[in-house]
């Protein structure tokens, strides 16, 4: 309806959004470049290939937790339980790291699974709605965290396990960060297996019409039951990568994670009602989110400022994306 | 066709009792469950008195508070995941500014918090239906801001109010059994609810939660009433937020955020619909009492206090698998007895 009336303004600007329609992650590039360029601006000298290298690390977990979240977004669902799971398992690695790193991290990512499980079970076999399947599970891991902290480690703080710290904030040839490389890896596999494999359209069949999925011999609560996991254990990854990335733990390590994680999810174009978008724009969404709190960092906000600035320019990107992708939802 | 005419059939639509249990079996089960709750804490804690009932009441006053409100924003088909950071803006306010006055200044500033509550929840409401994004993705971003706008006004717990707004929850008027927190919280909500009910607005309310588009096609004015939904849950969030203050006795811009969870656990196990246009108000507000009651006496009963919030979360996940798995049955037997003929 806005497409038509536009058309009746200018011409031009129709063939402009049509061809943004078409590809809605050109509009999120160029955000991205125009914050870029908006911190080049105000603090010059500050763009360079360490910044760019530093940006990546700290979009890292950003990234990888909301390449799960893209994945249960794509059928139709959504995880509120990933910021526990990353806290979780951060948390179990650092406490377990006195028994060895290796023992530490399978720990970790057990976690993750056996989380992801659970929520797939509730929500493709028992038909929990997936908000409230997360919610009570994010209630439950954070839970059983705090009993499992006061019963684990009464002396002293957690130890990050080297090999989660080396993962988290070493850098390969001095430069390239192994968590951005260990993200490039996963970007890839998410990306080419929702195009290539059967599993990744039946994540969009699933998403776009269930009914159909089911009328055409899809097991369908399979598909939700493994995105589920793969979005746990992806949790998992990304608070082991955050955890070595700052060199602790504590019991709201995850927290901040949540909203971003969702946000970049939706800015990168992914439908909330599930079937339409794909991991590509979310990694430019989080690229986005972490450039703009560097911005608000090297600006020097206040803390209540930068929150509430970073919650409206949120609602902003996803407002511009709906009007220009025309995704009435 | 004919299965379908056939199983009608079967099923008879009874009068009266019969019909009303049918329709309200969620409801019943949430009072059953509150009186099997109250009843246990009774057996074992036996001198169960009005002291008890009086800190029952201030301790869940802010979530009943809270569940009323995200009742309001589901029935009418959103989702309010900002409800908490209202609650603690509402919360840090009375405290800020109520410090050092007496009784008469502290009512007014309640009166404009639950004016600015309204304004807050008809902002996050026409952002999300101007915008056209999804609600929980602009509510999950608004609880940024106001839990942003809670740390300017009030950096660290602190504040306070006069006693005499304090007993407005934790005092008794009538009856030591009757705590005020209690008529506070039927006044307010039947004030509000009654009415609503009564009137074409809270028909238009129901209407849109439970389909936009036929409401559309009825001539009802979706987006208006949509901010409406928004605007009573930012009501019943300032009510949480003052409610709050009344319990804790001061201000903290991070004490309301656990209210946006713990709100739709007790929505759910209150019977509203996720969905939208299904449930009531008071469902919600039980399941609140029975909520904080639960963790209570776990603790009573020698379990680990830290435990609470795992108990919540697997009553909310149990209890909605129950009550998904009962029309599950249903549907099957059905089909089964179809089958047979």
């Amino acid at each position: 309806m806005s497409a038509r009336a536009t058309g009746m303004r200018s011409g031009r600007w129709t063939v402009l959004q049509g061809q943004l329609r078409d590809r809605p992650s050109l509009v999120l590039v160029g955000v991205l470049l125009l914050l870029v360029l908006v911190i080049g601006v105000t603090r010059p000298g500050t763009v360079g290939p360490t910044w760019v290298a530093n940006t990546i690390l700290f979009a890292a977990p950003l990234g990888i937790v909301a390449a799960g979240q893209t994945l249960v977004m794509l059928t139709a669902g959504i995880d509120l339980s990933v910021a526990a799971v990353m806290t979780a398992a951060a948390y179990v690695a650092a406490s377990q790291s006195y028994f060895g790193s290796i023992r530490a991290v399978i720990l970790a990512l057990a976690v993750g699974l056996v989380v992801g499980l659970l929520n797939g079970i509730g929500v493709a076999i028992f038909r929990v709605q997936p908000l409230i399947m997360t919610l009570g599970m994010g209630l439950v891991v954070s839970g059983v965290l705090l009993v499992y902290s006061l019963k684990v480690s009464p002396e002293g703080p957690p130890n990050v396990p080297d090999i989660v710290r080396t993962l988290g904030s070493g850098k390969v040839l001095g430069f390239v960060p192994n968590s951005a490389l260990l993200w490039g890896a996963i970007a890839t596999i998410v990306i080419v297996g929702l195009r290539q494999t059967g599993y990744g359209r039946l994540i969009y069949a699933i998403g776009d019409n269930p009914v159909a999925c089911r009328l055409a011999g899809v097991r369908g609560w399979l598909v939700q039951l493994v995105t589920y996991v793969i979005c746990g254990f992806l949790a998992a990854v990304a608070g082991l990568v955050l955890t070595g990335a700052i060199n602790g733990a504590d019991l709201s390590l995850g927290d901040v994670y949540l909203l971003p994680s969702v946000a970049a999810v939706v800015i990168g174009g992914t439908s909330i009602y599930g079937g339409n978008g794909g991991y590509a724009g979310t990694l430019v969404g989080a690229l986005i989110l972490t450039v703009l709190s560097s911005l608000f960092t090297l600006l020097d906000a206040p803390d209540p400022l930068k929150q509430i600035l970073y919650g409206a320019i949120v609602v902003l990107l996803a407002a511009v994306y709906v009007r220009t992708a025309g995704d009435t939802g | 066709m004919k299965a379908a005419a056939r199983v009608s059939r079967r099923i008879p639509v009874g009068p009266g009792i019969a019909r009303f249990v049918r329709r309200n079996a969620w409801t019943l089960g949430i009072y059953g469950l509150f009186v099997a709750v109250m009843i246990f804490t009774i057996s074992i804690h036996p001198n169960y008195g009005p002291y008890e009932i009086e800190s029952l009441v201030v301790g869940a006053l802010p979530l009943a508070f809270a569940a009323a409100a995200q009742a309001c924003v589901v029935i009418g088909g959103g989702i309010d995941l900002s409800i908490g950071a209202m609650m603690a803006v509402a919360n840090v306010l009375a405290a800020r500014y109520m410090l050092h006055h007496d009784f008469q200044t502290a009512v007014l500033i309640s009166l404009l918090i639950l004016v600015g509550g309204i304004l807050a929840g008809s902002l996050n409401g026409l952002i999300a239906v101007r915008t056209r994004v999804p609600d929980i993705v602009v509510t999950l971003a608004m609880s940024f801001v106001w839990g942003g706008v809670a740390l300017l006004i009030l950096a660290k717990p602190g504040g306070g109010a006069p006693d005499a707004f304090m007993a407005l929850s934790s005092g008794n008027l009538f009856s030591p059994w009757v705590p005020n927190g209690l008529l506070l919280l039927i006044v307010v909500v039947s004030l509000v609810w009654v009415p609503l009910r009564l009137g074409r607005l809270g028909l238009a309310h129901y209407a849109v939660g439970s389909d936009r588009t036929a409401a559309f096609r009825r001539g009802v004015r979706v987006g208006p009433t949509r901010v409406f939904s928004y605007a009573l849950g930012g009501f019943f969030a300032a009510c949480g937020g003052l409610a709050l203050m009344m319990s804790t006795g001061i201000g903290s811009p991070l004490a309301g955020t656990i209210y946006t969870l713990s709100g739709i656990s007790a929505i759910v196990l209150g019977g509203v619909s996720l969905a939208g246009g299904r449930g009531g108000i008071t469902g919600p507000i039980v399941a609140a009492f029975v909520l904080t009651l639960v963790p209570a006496d776990l603790i009573l009963t020698g379990t680990d206090p830290n435990l609470g919030q795992v108990i919540q979360g697997v009553l909310l996940v149990l209890v909605v698998m129950a009550g998904g798995l009962a029309p599950l049955l249903r549907a099957r037997a059905i089909q089964r007895r179809v089958q047979a003929g």
